[in-house]
C-alpha cells in the first residue's frame, strides 16, 4: 500500500487518522485501577485544545518545548501539540537530577516545559534562575502543588481551557499551522545520554522518523491492531519510534502503565503484541521466573525443567519454520499446554507477534530461552542518529550473536579500521548547536557509528565493541582487548550485574565486578548465609568463590578464540558499592562509563596490578536526597586461573 | 473542632493523664510529643473513645460526647486512627484492608452482600472506586493485590494510613506514623500528611518521636510529661520552653 506523501508530519497524520478511524482506540492509560481508553477523535480534541492553549501563551514556530515525565498520554499529546505549531519537543529523562536537566534546558533554549507532576516541577523551579529562556512550566497532575505561587506555573487543564477559548476566536489557526509544516522540518531533538562528556542533541526531521517508521512497519508487517506498552523513557529514541513514530504510521494502540512500579502487572493485563525491551528487562523477567521456579513444588519444578529441555531442543527451530518431527511436535504441544502457554500468559508475553531486544548484547541463554518458548524476539541494531533502525534479524534467520541484515533503504559498510558505517533516510540532521561533533560523525550522509564490527558469511552484521575502546593487551601476543565484549560475557552470568574490565596496555586483563543483589542474595539465603547489605554480601569469600567460578567459565570460552585468548581475566575484585547513575558511574540508560570509573577508582585499578591481595577503599557517595557520605571498606582481590589458549597450544 | 477539657485518666493507682486540656483546631497538624510513658497514646485513646476518662469532657464539633460512646460510634462521627504497632489484617490484600475502612459507609446488609447482587453490588463498586482514589493518593498501585503480611514495614504503615483515610474522617489520629522508617520513607510520609491536610482537608493529630520531623511538619505542639501538659504552642516557642528542655534533657532533682 503506497503511503500518502502529503502525510509528512505527525500533526497531519493525526488529522488523517482521526478522519479515517475516529472511534478506534488510540491510547489507554490505567487510572484509578481501570484502563481508560481514548479514541483518535478524543485525542484529537485534547491535542487541539492543548496546541491552541500553547499558541495563546505565545508558543511560536521554532520554539523548543521540554517534555518531562513518565509515559503519560498527556505528554505524548504535548509533543504533537507543539509540532502542530511548528515548535520542537525536547523530551528529557525524567529521572535525571536538576543539574543534568539544567544543561539540556539551557542548551536547547526551551521556552516551555510540559511536565508530569510535582517532582519535576520542583526540579525545574530549582534551576529556573539559571535557565533564563524558560518562561512557563505546565504540569499535568496538580497534586501537592496547591501552595506553589510561582507565576510561571500553569495547569495543563487550564492551558487547554484557554486553548478552547482561543480556538473559538481563531477557528482556522490550528489547521493553518498544521498545513505549514513539512517533512523536512525539524521534528524533535533527542539528547543522547552519552557515555562520555555532555549529552548531544540529535536533531531528527519528520521525514527521518516517518520514513524509517514506515519502512520498519512494512518489513515487519505491523498492523493497526497491535497493542504496545509505552514504558521506556520518552527521552529515549526507542520509545520515540515505537510509541510515537510507528504509533502514528501504523495506527496501533499505545498503553501507558499505571506507574513505574506496576509495569510487570500492566504487561500482564495488556498482553502486548509488539514489545521492546532492553536485555536487562529480559534478564530480570527470566531471573524472576527462575527464582519462582526454585521455590515451586517438586512436581512443578520437574515438569518445568523437562518441558524447558524440550523447548530448548525444539522451540527455536519451530519458530524458524523448520520441521521438527512428530515426536518433538507432540512433546512441544504438551509442553505448551503445561508450561509455555501458562508461563507466557503469566508474564504477559502470550500474545507477542514481534519483540525486539537492543542497546546491549543479550546473553545467548536468555535469548534462546524466550525464543524456545515461541516468543519471536529478535535483535535490533539501532542508534539515535539513525532514527533507531539500522539492522534487524529477519524472521527465520535469527542467531544469538548477530544483529541481522540492514533494513529497507539502509546501507551498511565497514570502514578499513573496522568501524560500522551506515546511510539511510533516517540519518539525523545534525547535533543541535554542535557542528564539530556533527562533522566528526556525519560524512557525505554516512554515519560513523563508533561501533567495531564486521559482516559475517551470511551477510549479517556482528558488533564487537565500541571502536575507540578496542585496544591491545601488553602481553606477549599483543592480544585484542575488547572491553565491552568481555563485560557482556561476564554479565551473561545471572550473578554478575555489572562488570568493568581493564587491560589496555596492561600485562593482563583485570575486572571490577558488581554482583546482582537479588540473584546472589537468593543464592546466599539458600545456603543460610546471612548478610546485612550489598557491601557486606559483596565482601564474602563464598561470593568471591561463586564469582570466580563464573569468571573461569568466561575464560574457558575466551580460550577457544585465538584473537581473544590473551584477554582472559586474571584478577578481579568485587566493588563495595553498586555502580549508580546518580554517582555518574553509569549513564541514565545504565551503560558503564568505563573511563569515569577507571579515573574514580584509580587506586583500585593500580591494586589489581599490584602485589597485594587486599586494598582499602573510601568512597564518596551521593544519597538520593542529595547529601554526601563516605563508605569505608577493605576489598579483597582474587586471582583466577586461566586456561591455556587451545588454538595457540595447537600452533 | 475538638476540645478535650480537664481530662484525667487512671488505671488503678497509675495516673496516666491528669487534668490535661487540649484544643484541636480544624485544618491544623498537631503533634503530641513527650518522653516514654508521658500519656501520649492514652490521650489519643481518650479522643477516639477507646478509654473513658474518669474526669473531664470531650466536645467534638460543638457537641459534648456521651459518657459511654463506643469507639465505633466515635469513628462514625468522623475520627479515624492508625496504631503504633501496625494493626492490619495480615492475610488480606491491600485492597481488602482498605475496603474494611469503608465498612462505615456501606449501606447494605450481610445477606445482600453475600448474594452480591443489585444494590449490594453497586454499593461495593462505589466503595471500591473511593478506595482507588486512596490507592492513587498513596501511590500503592503496585501492591493492590499483595497480602499485607508480605509487605515491608514502611508500606504496611502506608496501607494502615490508607485504611484510616478510607473511612473519610474529619479528624485523623496517627500514633507514631514514622516509627521504624528510613529517611526516605519518613520524607514520603511527611509529604502524605501534608497532602492529607491540603487535598482532603482532614485535621491531623500525630504522635512522633523524631524531633526533626515534628518541628518541620506540625503547626502546633503539645508536650506531655508524666500525664501532664507542660507546653502547648508553635514549634519555635515550644523548642525554647524551659519545662520542655527539662523534661527531655532531665534536670537535677532538688531533693536528690
Amino acid at each position: 500500500m503506497p503511503h500518502d506523501s502529503r502525510l509528512d508530519t505527525f500533526p497531519k497524520l493525526l488529522l488523517d487518522r482521526t478522519q479515517q478511524h475516529p472511534h478506534k482506540i488510540a491510547m489507554r492509560e490505567k487510572d484509578l485501577g481501570i484502563w481508560q481508553a481514548c479514541t483518535w477523535r478524543q485525542m484529537y480534541e485534547e491535542v487541539r485544545a492543548l496546541a491552541c492553549g500553547l499558541a495563546a501563551m505565545g508558543l511560536a514556530r521554532g520554539d523548543k518545548v521540554a517534555i518531562i515525565g513518565d509515559n503519560r498520554p498527556q505528554l505524548y499529546w504535548a509533543m504533537v501539540a507543539a509540532q502542530c505549531l511548528g515548535a520542537v519537543p525536547v523530551p528529557l529523562y525524567q529521572d535525571a537530577v536538576a543539574e543534568e536537566m539544567q544543561f539540556v534546558l539551557e542548551h536547547a533554549e526551551t521556552r516551555f516545559a510540559v511536565v508530569e507532576e510535582q517532582e519535576q516541577v520542583d526540579k525545574l523551579l530549582a534551576v529556573q534562575a539559571r535557565c533564563p529562556k524558560l518562561e512557563a512550566i505546565i504540569y499535568d497532575d496538580p497534586r501537592g502543588l496547591r501552595h506553589y505561587r510561582s507565576p510561571c506555573l500553569q495547569a495543563l487543564a487550564a492551558v487547554q481551557e484557554q486553548g478552547r477559548r482561543f480556538d473559538a476566536e481563531h477557528p482556522h489557526y490550528f489547521d493553518e499551522h498544521i498545513a505549514q509544516g513539512h517533512g523536512a522540518d525539524l521534528a524533535v531533538i533527542l539528547y543522547t545520554s552519552g557515555t562520555t562528556g555532555r549529552p548531544k542533541g540529535v536533531m531528527l526531521s519528520f521525514d527521518n522518523i516517518i520514513v524509517t517508521s514506515r519502512n520498519a512497519v512494512s518489513r515487519e508487517g505491523l498492523r493497526d491492531d497491535e497493542e504496545i506498552l509505552a514504558y521506556l523513557p520518552m527521552a529515549w529514541v526507542g520509545d520515540h519510534i515505537f510509541s510515537y513514530g510507528q504509533f502514528y504510521c501504523a495506527g496501533f494502540t499505545v498503553n501507558c502503565p499505571e506507574s513505574s512500579a506496576t509495569i510487570l502487572q500492566d504487561l500482564h493485563e495488556i498482553g502486548p503484541t509488539y514489545f521492546f525491551a532492553p536485555p536487562r528487562i529480559w534478564e530480570n523477567i527470566l531471573t524472576t521466573v527462575m527464582i519462582r521456579m526454585e521455590d515451586a513444588a517438586w512436581l512443578k519444578r520437574k515438569m518445568f525443567h523437562f518441558c524447558m529441555g524440550v523447548a530448548q531442543r525444539v522451540g527455536a527451530r519451530k519458530l524458524a519454520g523448520q520441521s521438527v518431527g512428530l515426536r518433538d511436535t507432540l512433546l512441544y504441544a504438551l509442553g505448551h499446554g503445561l508450561v509455555y502457554g501458562p508461563l507466557k500468559d503469566n508474564l504477559g508475553l502470550g500474545r507477542i507477534r514481534l519483540a525486539y531486544t537492543a542497546g546491549e548484547a543479550i546473553g545467548p541463554e536468555i535469548f534462546t530461552f524466550y525464543r524456545s518458548l515461541g516468543i519471536n524476539v529478535k535483535q535490533l541494531y539501532g542508534m539515535t542518529e539513525a532514527s533507531v533502525f539500522v539492522c534487524v534479524q529477519p524472521d527465520g534467520e535469527v542467531r544469538p550473536d548477530t544483529v541481522g541484515t540492514p533494513m529497507p533503504e539502509v546501507e551498511v559498510n565497514i570502514s578499513p579500521e573496522g568501524e560500522v558505517l551506515f546511510r539511510s533516510p533516517g540519518v539525523f540532521l545534525g547535533y543541535y548547536k554542535n557542528p564539530q561533533a556533527t562533522v566528526e560523525t556525519l560524512e557525505d550522509g554516512w554515519v560513523h557509528s563508533g561501533d567495531a564490527g564486521y559482516i559475517d558469511a551470511h551477510g549479517h552484521l556482528k558488533i564487537i565493541d565500541r571502536a575507540r575502546d578496542v585496544s591491545r593487551v601488553a602481553d606477549a601476543n599483543r592480544s585484542l582487548f575488547a572491553p565491552r565484549y568481555l563485560e557482556n560475557k561476564l554479565k551473561f552470568s545471572p550473578f554478575i550485574k555489572e562488570a568493568v574490565v581493564h587491560g589496555q596496555e596492561r600485562p593482563f586483563v583485570g575486572a571490577f565486578i558488581n554482583i546482582d543483589l537479588e540473584a546472589v542474595g537468593n543464592w546466599a539465603e539458600r545456603r543460610g548465609l546471612a548478610y546485612t547489605s550489598y557491601t557486606d554480601l559483596a565482601a564474602r569469600p563464598e561470593v568471591y568463590d561463586l564469582v570466580q567460578g563464573e569468571i573461569a567459565r568466561v575464560n574457558a570460552s575466551l580460550a577457544d578464540d585465538p584473537q581473544m585468548a590473551g584477554a582472559q581475566i586474571r584478577r578481579f575484585l568485587i566493588l563495595h558499592k553498586e555502580l549508580d547513575p546518580d554517582d555518574g558511574e553509569l549513564t541514565r540508560t545504565r551503560k558503564v562509563r568505563r573511563r569515569f570509573v577507571a579515573e574514580k577508582y584509580t587506586d583500585l585499578v593500580e591494586a589489581l596490578y599490584g602485589p597485594d591481595d587486599r586494598v582499602p577503599v573510601e568512597a564518596q557517595v551521593v544519597f538520593e536526597d542529595g547529601r554526601h557520605g563516605t563508605l569505608k571498606a577493605d576489598l579483597l582481590i582474587r586471582d583466577v586461573s586461566h586456561e591455556t589458549p587451545v588454538a595457540v597450544a595447537k600452533g | 473542632m475538638l476540645q478535650a477539657q480537664h481530662i484525667s485518666l487512671a488505671f488503678g493507682a497509675v495516673q496516666a493523664l491528669s487534668d490535661v486540656s487540649v484544643d484541636i483546631y480544624a485544618g491544623e497538624i498537631l503533634a503530641i510529643i513527650g518522653p516514654n510513658g508521658a500519656g501520649k497514646t492514652s490521650l489519643l485513646n481518650v479522643i477516639n473513645g477507646m478509654y473513658h476518662p474518669q474526669r473531664g469532657r470531650i466536645v467534638f464539633q460543638g457537641v459534648e460526647r456521651g459518657k459511654h460512646l463506643r469507639p465505633y460510634q466515635v469513628a462514625r462521627q468522623g475520627i479515624a486512627r492508625t496504631f503504633q504497632n501496625v494493626a492490619l489484617f495480615k492475610g488480606m490484600s491491600t485492597l481488602d484492608n482498605l475496603m474494611t475502612g469503608r465498612v462505615l459507609h456501606m449501606h447494605t446488609g450481610l445477606f445482600s452482600q453475600a448474594l452480591y447482587w443489585g444494590r449490594a453490588r453497586r454499593d461495593e463498586e462505589r466503595q471500591r472506586a473511593y478506595v482507588e482514589t486512596i490507592v492513587d493518593f498513596l501511590e500503592i498501585e503496585a501492591i493492590r493485590k499483595t497480602p499485607v503480611g508480605r509487605l515491608p514495614y514502611g508500606l504496611q504503615k502506608r496501607v494502615e494510613l490508607g485504611r484510616a483515610l478510607a473511612a473519610e474522617p474529619v479528624l485523623l489520629l496517627l500514633d507514631e506514623p514514622m516509627a521504624g522508617m528510613n529517611v526516605e520513607e519518613k520524607a514520603d510520609m511527611c509529604r502524605f500528611i501534608f497532602d492529607i491536610r491540603d487535598e482532603f482537608g482532614i485535621t491531623c493529630v500525630l504522635i512522633e518521636h523524631d524531633m526533626g520531623v515534628v518541628m518541620d511538619i506540625s503547626d502546633r505542639l503539645v508536650v506531655l510529661d508524666y500525664g501532664r501538659k507542660i507546653a502547648d504552642g508553635p514549634p519555635d516557642v515550644v523548642r525554647t520552653d524551659q519545662a520542655v528542655i527539662n523534661a527531655y534533657l532531665g534536670v537535677a532533682q532538688a531533693d536528690a
